[in-house]
């Protein structure tokens, strides 16, 4: 059998041209490669030939084989050459049957080597290393297969501009800013073995990831675990999965606060008032001398919400009876609306206070207080099927129709809403109490009058 | 704050938009300047939860005036607050890339004082990016509804894509749990990048060095699973937004506890299944001819968890097969159970000089024990035969497993 030393695909191909000429069988002949280090058997001296003539044979055919070429397989030249026999002798369609299994081991290459070069342009990590004043970005990789030829002209591509370097154990190419230079191979530590900016990276990729679809089999089948030794995030990954359990445990406890768990389903008002004084859905039931629940007939067609208890309502445990309450029972008479018929309650259910002395002052509630004590309200309105809400103040406003809401431009304008046939809202009277211009105060009080005599028509059956 | 701790907290605010895809676009390096798209994506890295890591994903902040309940940066949630500067997120992204850990940048941001304002700050990153440091990587930047026609416009410049979220298929669920958000708002910022996308596509028409605009096109993203919204409903939105809005892709995202979370959300496992066989049903629409109508039924309008959709639709359609795969037609081929999109086109090519038989099949890597009862071939194959038999659907059930001793119920965590 002749053998034949095979370095690279070009010395294969003019091998390949000649022995194809001469009419040599695949089972003739050895291609030895020169990479595996394997001795020939047989030396044979070669010959002196004449120039071989042109040998036709499918472009795609030239294509699959250099890429083949690029395979870690000895035997991959012994099966380019029994393909290029069958292509040139009677089966020239050979490459369109990808169910031949000459032609699927090609192909299984192919794609192969396709996923080894672009494994290798994903994996590669440049180490930044500063060289007499100039940065020089360096790689060290380990690819599968023969690649570094066809991979890194890539990087040439992209980071044109940067000086760079990727070195392998069979091969290394260097980027100068203009050309692409190949080398001999390189070990490991001959690259840079840290880059300060790795820990960042680290913090973003153990940042970015979901504990709660943990799928370590999808991660390992496109990031296989022979590549981790280079990749700086792969040393958290165990760190990352190990604590993933707990992680999701955390999210789940650490849920906003709220009332939803005392909050009794498709209750009356009755039940739900007695359900009320037990919640403790956020910090303000602490602090609260009792529940301050909304107050009027489970029939009445309107529902008045405003901001929370203040200092008398917390005492009495009954909404809007003390200075703010007064003005709009005033305010109602003069609307001629009958404060008796409405259903009164609040957006927040216990009084948030700042001690001073021996005085507890107000303290607007926020987002998470509102949020948590919202499942109230909605009961509430659910229990009462009001035709008409009205919101008093901002906190009502926003808690039931959201944070863009503003009162001073949205007021008294009607629109449909989830609870009620019709919502509105306008100012809270404690605002007027507030209002140190008496002119001023009267102009105000007008408005809120005027907002009010709105109710009227929904007041009638 | 400390960058470290920014970056955790805007990273990890960044995690629920499920898209991290960088292909689509080509650019070329600027002459001096770094960084390229080739058209393929490359993913860089993948996390323990499987997801690819292709684009350094970031909030700008993660500070809202919104309150959109299955959102965790939503206002009313104590989650822990911060901001980048636009240099801050401009430089990481320089370094990450020249290391070679991106493709590039994925930049949203929460709601800030307004729609307007908050895009402009977006679109200052990219800018700066482009800009200033000749930047050629890929830029995926979020549109925010609401935004002026101007701005949107301005994003689809410096972008190679732009995303408008839908959020939820159905509107009125949508306002419900977001009460600043709707359909018609959202839809609006899509038809406005569509026309950008249209109009640079006829002006790449009339001259060769036209500018780009988001040549990766546009992408939205669906929760499931936060409502009751049944797949039909979820693959019916996703169909007409592929149509109208001529969107690129609709991520679906399983909704996942957030921490912080509104009570008033289901605390549920993600459910993933559901969310894998809305892709696979997406992929149906998109490549395979079916329609949305013949992957649900008015009975059950969810897709069957135990069954990829495509062997569903077999299972409702005995009477189209055996189909013979030496013989049938492209359409035909595409709807046997088992054997997808590259594999009809190499049948395709390989009938041409070779009759084929199971065996063959099974070295295109085709699963015969599923795609056998659904064909026929050149050779013997007695499991044709079965395509009536009422005991067929059994046949694909999951092997039976012991229930692990200390198993959650299902469902549940």
């Amino acid at each position: 059998m002749k053998q034949v030393l095979i370095e690279d695909f070009p010395a294969w191909r003019t091998q390949a041209r000649e022995l194809i000429q001469a009419g040599v069988e695949p089972s003739q002949v050895h291609f030895v490669d020169g990479k595996s280090g394997q001795p020939l058997l047989f030396d044979e001296p070669a010959q002196d030939q004449p120039k071989p003539e042109a040998t036709k044979v499918p472009a795609e055919f030239l294509k699959l084989a250099s890429v083949a070429a690029q395979y870690r397989d000895p035997d991959r030249w012994d099966l380019l050459y029994s393909v290029l026999h069958r292509l040139t002798n009677g089966e020239p369609y050979l490459l369109k049957i990808d169910v031949d299994s000459d032609i699927r081991r090609l192909r299984l290459m192919e794609k192969a080597i396709r996923r080894d070069i672009h494994k290798m342009h994903a994996f590669v990590r440049f180490r930044k290393i500063e060289l007499e004043g100039d940065a020089e970005y360096i790689a060290w990789h380990r690819p599968d297969h023969y690649i570094v030829r066809a991979a890194t002209p890539f990087f040439a591509r992209r980071f044109g501009n940067m000086r760079w370097a990727i070195l392998t154990p069979d091969e290394s190419a260097y980027w100068d800013g203009a050309e692409l230079i190949f080398g001999p191979g390189a070990p490991r530590d001959a690259a840079p073995d840290d880059d300060g900016l790795e820990d960042l990276w680290r913090t973003y990729y153990a940042s970015i990831f979901n504990p709660a679809r943990i799928n370590l089999r999808a991660m390992r089948a496109e990031m296989p675990v022979r590549h981790w030794a280079t990749l700086p995030e792969a040393q958290i990954i165990s760190n990352l999965t190990r604590e993933a359990g707990f992680r999701v445990q955390t999210m789940i406890k650490d849920q906003a606060p709220s009332a939803l768990p005392w909050v009794p389903q498709q209750a009356t008002l009755q039940a739900l008032r007695e359900a009320a004084i037990r919640c403790e859905g956020c910090e303000l039931h602490k602090c609260a001398t009792q529940v301050v629940f909304g107050a009027g007939p489970e029939g009445a067609r309107v529902v008045l919400v405003g901001e929370q208890p203040g200092d008398e309502e917390d005492l009495a445990g009954s909404p809007f009876v003390g200075p703010a309450g007064r003005l709009l029972s005033r305010a109602l008479e003069e609307a001629e609306v009958d404060r008796s018929a409405l259903y009164v309650t609040n957006a927040v259910k216990h009084f948030k206070f700042i001690e001073r002395g021996k005085r507890r002052i107000h303290a607007k509630p926020g987002g998470i207080e509102i949020s948590a004590c919202r499942p109230w309200l909605e009961a509430e309105l659910e229990a009462v099927k009001p035709e008409l809400v009205v919101c008093l103040g901002a906190t009502a406003a926003q808690s039931l129709m959201g944070r863009d809401f503003r009162v001073t431009r949205d007021r008294g304008q009607f629109q449909p809403h989830r609870w009620a046939k019709q919502i509105m809202a306008t100012i809270h009277p404690s605002a007027l109490l507030r209002m140190p211009e008496p002119d001023r105060r009267e102009q105000e009080y007008r408005l809120f009058v005027h907002d009010l005599a709105l109710i009227r028509p929904y007041m009638q059956t | 704050m400390e960058l470290d701790n920014k970056l955790r907290i805007l990273a990890d605010a960044a995690k629920y938009d499920a898209s991290c895809a960088s292909s689509g676009s080509r650019r070329k390096r600027v002459e001096g300047g770094f960084g390229n798209t080739e058209g393929i994506g490359i993913c860089h890295s993948y996390t323990p939860d499987g997801r690819c890591v292709s684009l350094l994903k970031l909030l700008l902040t993660n500070y809202c005036i919104y309150d959109c309940s299955y959102c965790v940066n939503r206002i009313s949630s104590d989650t822990p607050r911060a901001r980048f500067t636009p240099e801050e997120v401009v430089n990481l992204t320089i370094e990450f890339y020249k290391r070679n850990y991106i493709e590039g940048l994925f930049l949203s941001s929460g709601i800030i004082q307004n729609a307007d304002y908050t895009m402009e700050q977006m679109i200052s990153v990219a800018r700066t990016l482009r800009q200033e440091h000749l930047f050629g990587g890929y830029i995926h930047l979020k549109a925010v509804p609401g935004a002026s026609n101007e701005l949107l416009l301005e994003a689809g410049t410096w972008a190679d894509r732009l995303s408008a979220n839908i959020e939820l298929a159905v509107d009125s669920e949508l306002r419900e749990l977001a009460p600043a958000k709707s359909h018609l708002q959202i839809e609006d910022a899509m038809s406005k990048i569509g026309f950008g996308i249209a109009d640079a596509a006829d002006r790449s028409n009339a001259r060769a060095q036209s500018p780009k605009f988001a040549p990766a096109g546009q992408s939205t993203q669906m929760i499931v699973g936060a409502t009751s919204a049944s797949d039909s409903v979820v693959l019916a939105k996703a169909s007409e937004l592929y149509k109208k809005q001529k969107l690129r892709r609709v991520y679906y995202s399983a909704f996942s506890p957030i921490p912080h979370a509104d009570p008033a959300l289901p605390i549920i496992r993600p459910p993933m299944i559901r969310e894998h066989r809305l892709y696979q049903a997406d992929w149906l629409l998109r490549f395979y001819g079916f329609k949305v109508e013949e992957l649900t039924t008015p009975e059950s309008p969810d897709l069957p968890l135990d069954q990829d959709p495509k062997l569903a639709w077999a299972l409702r359609h005995r009477d189209f097969f055996p189909v013979d795969v030496n013989k049938a037609s492209r359409a035909a081929l595409l709807r046997i159970p088992g054997i997808g999109v590259r594999n009809v086109k190499r049948i395709l090519q390989i009938r041409r000089y070779h009759a084929l038989k199971l065996d063959d099949l099974a070295k295109l890597k085709i699963s015969i024990a599923k795609t056998k009862y659904f064909i026929t071939t050149s050779g013997d194959n007695p499991a044709a035969l079965q395509i009536d038999s009422k005991r067929l659907p059994k046949k694909f059930e999951p092997q039976p497993r012991q229930m692990a001793l200390f198993e959650a119920r299902s469902g549940e965590l």
